[in-house]
């Protein structure tokens, strides 16, 4: 079937988003969302109306993002996987590796009415895209393009330690930039009113 | 007995692989008795949930 392409055009800032959190490179992500368009438009008998033309498009820009990852990946520097916070453990729990008391995670009420909302996913983007280079890499890979921990490690030319740590640590980021910016933040107690 | 860092270890951890059946028993354990870790376990699956709904893909059935 044939694919609109205003429809296309606005699948443009959700797919350079999501290319994005995986390349960080303004130019590799521009070509993998060009090259997508043009896969999609070269294709689109193959486009069955049965699946959205989002899930479509976002299938072929996992494949293209993918291809380019593998092809840069020597150009990820081994500088960067020592990304800055490495005592993020230090500020969560003391020494005997309890909480620190102001950073004991509180109770977030009713989160999933939360995901009805535009603002959250607003918040929500936010603190994916401030995550450091190769932990947002890390993370988008296993979460969105669900990668094994193990075929992360190979893509990226990493030691299975250095993965789970870079997972964990991306995932108490979120949940810290979440609380801070929505949960107990304004975000969430106005949405409530 | 775990402590809460080795808790919130896992309970990345389990979002991944199959933790053990020692693993898995000791996380219980301390959740059962610690409210931070047991709201860190659920804001971890909160944000695991939010990726699977971010960018509109999240299939309506679920």
């Amino acid at each position: 079937m044939t694919i609109d392409t205003s429809e296309l055009a606005a699948l443009r800032p959700d797919m350079t988003r999501f290319a994005y959190l995986l390349l960080r490179d303004s130019h590799a992500v521009e070509d993998v969302v060009q090259a997508t368009m043009l896969t999609a438009i070269e294709k689109q008998d193959g486009f069955k109306n049965n699946s959205s033309l989002k899930t479509w498009i976002f299938t072929i820009l996992r494949n293209k993002t993918i291809d380019t990852l593998r092809r840069g990946k020597r150009e990820v520097s081994i500088s960067e996987l020592s990304e800055d916070d490495d005592d993020l453990e230090e500020v969560l729990f003391n020494q005997h590796g309890s909480w620190n008391q102001e950073m004991k995670p509180k109770a977030w009420g009713d989160p999933e009415a939360s995901f009805e909302q535009s603002e959250f996913w607003t918040v929500f983007n936010a603190c994916l895209h401030n995550l450091p280079e190769q932990t947002s890499r890390v993370f988008m890979m296993r979460e969105f393009l669900e990668f094994e921990v193990d075929d992360i490690c190979k893509e990226l030319k990493l030691s299975a330690s250095n993965c789970w740590v870079t997972l964990h640590r991306a995932r108490a980021k979120l949940r810290l930039c979440l609380d801070a910016n929505w949960f107990s933040g304004q975000g969430f107690q106005e949405s409530r009113r | 007995m775990l402590s809460c860092k080795e808790a919130n270890r896992l309970i990345s951890q389990e979002l991944d692989r199959k933790l053990s059946w020692g693993e898995r028993i000791g996380l219980k354990l301390h959740i059962s008795m610690c409210d931070g870790c047991s709201n860190a376990r659920k804001q971890m699956g909160i944000v695991h949930n939010a990726c699977k709904h971010a960018f509109g893909l999240a299939d309506k059935s679920e």
